[in-house]
């Protein structure tokens, strides 16, 4: 019981940070002259018939999954106070390369699957590893060889899909991309799932990769909250010199946590690479999803189960984009309300901690009225 | 407690408002035409509009498509729609799949990067037509194509640059290193090279590869082309979409030369300053193509893939601001006549 009481206690905040987001966007959709019902509308319109309605479902599952692993590979640097900015340099690094690899061989189904992504892994991990040596060995902020990474990436990922990686059966005036992944490599949709629910099938893939990320997703929280280096990851964090007193290797911790962070950031292009582009063309590569990853984690509070609500959320925003167009809403306005989602949930939290704090201070003058503080003026 | 309730007391007012406008909104709404979509002007043919990352707006490319479709409302009675893509451009298979729902007849994505998502999606949609803007040509029945020689008036621009320019520094500043900006660098090259084969362009990507942050960088443009002109360069060319602006605020800082693309970028860019730098724009006639295939649509039932080249008035430049003098414009014609007649052959490709 008190348990649960203490999951609404912990979900109110956010409860209330979304609500005054939506508020504030239907400010700006007045302010723009549309009608904020109207918009409220559509963002919960899944379409008329069926299949579209599956299809938006579709729509969702596919973006979340990737925002949720770019989540989950962000929180795992915040949760030690490092600023892992280069998941985006990393996702595009281990992509070009597990498509490239994917590619070169062929293998039974399972196996090549397990390949690519293990090749991914190992990708992003390598270049994650940049910046943690550069960190521990040279004392180089990760926030700034990060986010320099990050260009270098899509450099060098031009490069990779042009060069050593690039389909030679490719015209002369054809966009750079590498071979098609054989059929064995293809991650089977969920499509036919929909299917056995009763529900009519998405036109579109759905990647079924899904499943791997949550898979992902368990096993990290496990490992955090389980695991000897989830507790020192989380002392780190929580207080860097108390866990050094105690024999908490802080450069150990910063390279451990980095090369996670960037082996789980090698999935995020895994989804769509693995579901339905079965090679890596850098047109319809979508970029982004390390940066939206930040927010995603933020808003997750860094845990694995907020993380994927957070996902959600993100993804559930962006599927209503197309819809609120209809309604003559600018495309703009979802990454708006984003933005103030984000915002909400912070300020809501900071000031939820601080009521939290004022109480427990009051509460401790009051069983002993010896110790005086002076309240703190808000 | 009292903090509690003043919070309550605050969101209970901003919702009260906040439904109180909106009801009055939807009261007006009655007699109010929707932007949005223009489904007021009877029960024409639909049709349905994806529009690059940019969407409407950007003076540009997005831009001459609207104008085009905007022209078939007012002369062929069609009803449009038009929906934009989200930042990264992911979504852009999701905008093609409801324009369909929607009923469109006829359905265009404007820009290359639509390739990929329309072949899949014209597969779901068999009854469907689909145009795409550019890129390279489609297997699919119900895809067509329109392809525009960029590199054949990108070569006039480049000839008018060379004859424009008498210290005879040249410069190009790309949006990337895509197939596409290619063509364009590629056709200017070779457009100077027909004037004096001495001059060296000076070429700049704003970003590397295929990647489409460089239309989205006009700080980056304008930081290109400084560097440009302050070493004595006297014409750029910019085929940067919305990062022409700042290749433009360059040029008036440097008081030099600069050429747009894609729209008559004079009569587009909405500064007087700016406007008295643009010697001349690459019109790449993306609203002609757009009208002509729904015209096509209605009087055929289907659309053909199409060249929009300089023998079809497809491409060409641009005389807005008379900048360009009377002899120049005499041989830029001279050497527009050879690429049709083929006595000369532009590459796309360097």
């Amino acid at each position: 019981m008190t348990r649960l009481l203490g999951w609404v206690r912990g979900l109110a905040p956010t409860l209330v940070a979304l609500v005054m987001a939506l508020l504030i966007t239907g400010v700006f959709i007045l302010i723009i002259g549309e009608d904020p019902l109207a918009a409220l509308g559509a963002l919960f319109d899944f379409g008329d018939s069926p299949t579209a309605q599956a299809n938006s479902i579709g729509v969702w599952i596919n973006r979340a999954t990737p925002l949720f692993l770019a989540g989950l590979a962000v929180s795992i640097c915040f949760r030690m106070g490092l600023f892992n900015i280069g998941v985006e340099g990393q996702y595009r690094m281990a992509t070009v390369v597990a498509a490239g690899v994917g590619a070169a061989i062929v293998l039974p189904a399972p196996l090549h699957i397990l390949v690519i992504v293990v090749v991914a892994m190992a990708a992003g991990a390598a270049y994650a590893a940049i910046p943690a040596v550069l960190k521990t060995t040279r004392g180089v902020s990760e926030v700034i060889s990060t986010i320099m990474l990050n260009s270098i990436a899509v450099g060098l990922a031009a490069w990779l899909v042009r060069s050593p990686f690039a389909d030679p059966d490719l015209g002369s005036g054809e966009t750079a991309a590498t071979r098609e992944i054989d059929e064995s490599g293809q991650f089977p949709g969920l499509n036919d799932l929909f299917g056995a629910l009763g529900l009519e099938e998405p036109r579109r893939p759905v990647h079924g990769f899904v499943v791997v990320a949550i898979v992902v997703g368990v096993i990290i929280a496990v490992v955090l909250s389980r695991s000897r280096f989830g507790f020192e990851l989380r002392a780190s964090g929580l207080n860097a010199m108390a866990a050094a007193a105690n024999g908490i290797s802080s450069r150990a911790m910063v390279i451990k946590a980095m090369l996670l962070s960037g082996a789980l950031a090698g999935l995020v292009g895994l989804p769509d690479l693995l579901g339905s582009a079965h090679r890596f063309q850098s047109d319809s590569f979508v970029a982004g999803y390390g940066f939206t990853g930040i927010a995603v984690a933020l808003l997750g509070r860094n845990r694995p189960g907020g993380i994927a609500l957070a996902a959600l959320l993100f993804a559930f925003l962006d599927r209503a984009g197309p819809r609120l167009q209809s309604e003559g809403i600018p495309p703009a306005a979802v990454t708006i309300m984003q933005g103030i989602v984000v915002l909400s949930v912070l300020i809501v939290d900071e000031v939820a901690r601080r009521r939290l704090r004022r109480r427990e201070e009051r509460r401790a003058r009051a069983e002993d009225p010896t110790t005086r503080s002076e309240e703190v003026a808000s | 407690m009292r903090r509690v309730m003043k919070l309550a007391a605050g969101f209970a007012t901003a919702a009260l408002l906040l439904t109180a406008c909106a009801s009055d909104d939807g009261e007006d709404s009655g007699d109010s035409t929707d932007s949005g979509d223009s489904g007021d002007s009877g029960d024409g043919l639909e049709v349905g509009l994806a529009f690059d990352v940019g969407g409407r707006g950007d003076r540009s490319f997005n831009d001459s498509a609207a104008a085009g479709i905007e022209r078939a409302q007012d002369e062929l009675g069609i009803d449009f729609e038009e929906l934009s893509p989200n930042a990264d451009g992911s979504n852009r298979d999701e905008l093609l799949r409801q324009l369909a729902d929607d009923g469109n007849e006829v359905i265009f994505g404007i820009g290359y990067a639509f390739a990929e998502d329309m072949d899949t999606v014209a597969d779901e949609y068999p009854d469907v037509q689909f145009v795409r803007i550019d890129g390279a040509p489609s297997e699919k029945e119900n895809v067509a194509v329109m392809n525009f020689a960029d590199h054949e008036g990108s070569f006039l621009v480049g000839a008018a640059a060379a004859l424009m320019a008498e210290s005879g520094q040249i410069g190009f500043v790309g949006g990337n290193e895509g197939v596409v900006i290619n063509a364009f660098g590629a056709g200017f090259k070779q457009g100077v090279a027909a004037v004096d084969e001495s001059i060296e362009v000076e070429d700049h990507r704003l970003a590397s590869g295929e990647d489409p942050s460089g239309f989205d960088d006009a700080a980056g443009g304008r930081v290109a082309a400084e560097a440009m002109y302050d070493r004595g360069v006297e014409f750029v060319f910019t085929a940067a979409g919305d990062s022409n602006v700042g290749v433009f605020q360059a040029a008036a800082d440097a008081d030099a030369w600069a050429a747009g693309t894609d729209s008559d970028q004079y009569e587009t860019v909405g500064d007087a300053d700016l406007q008295q730098v643009i010697a001349t724009s690459m019109l790449k006639r993306v609203d002609n193509a757009v009208y002509e295939s729904i015209e096509a649509y209605s009087n055929d039932g289907t659309v053909e893939s199409g060249v929009f080249d300089l023998s079809t008035e497809g491409v060409g430049y641009s005389t807005s601001g008379d900048f360009i003098p009377e002899d120049v414009i005499a041989q830029l014609e001279e050497y527009k006549q050879q690429i049709i007649d083929g006595e000369i052959e532009v590459n796309f490709e360097e």
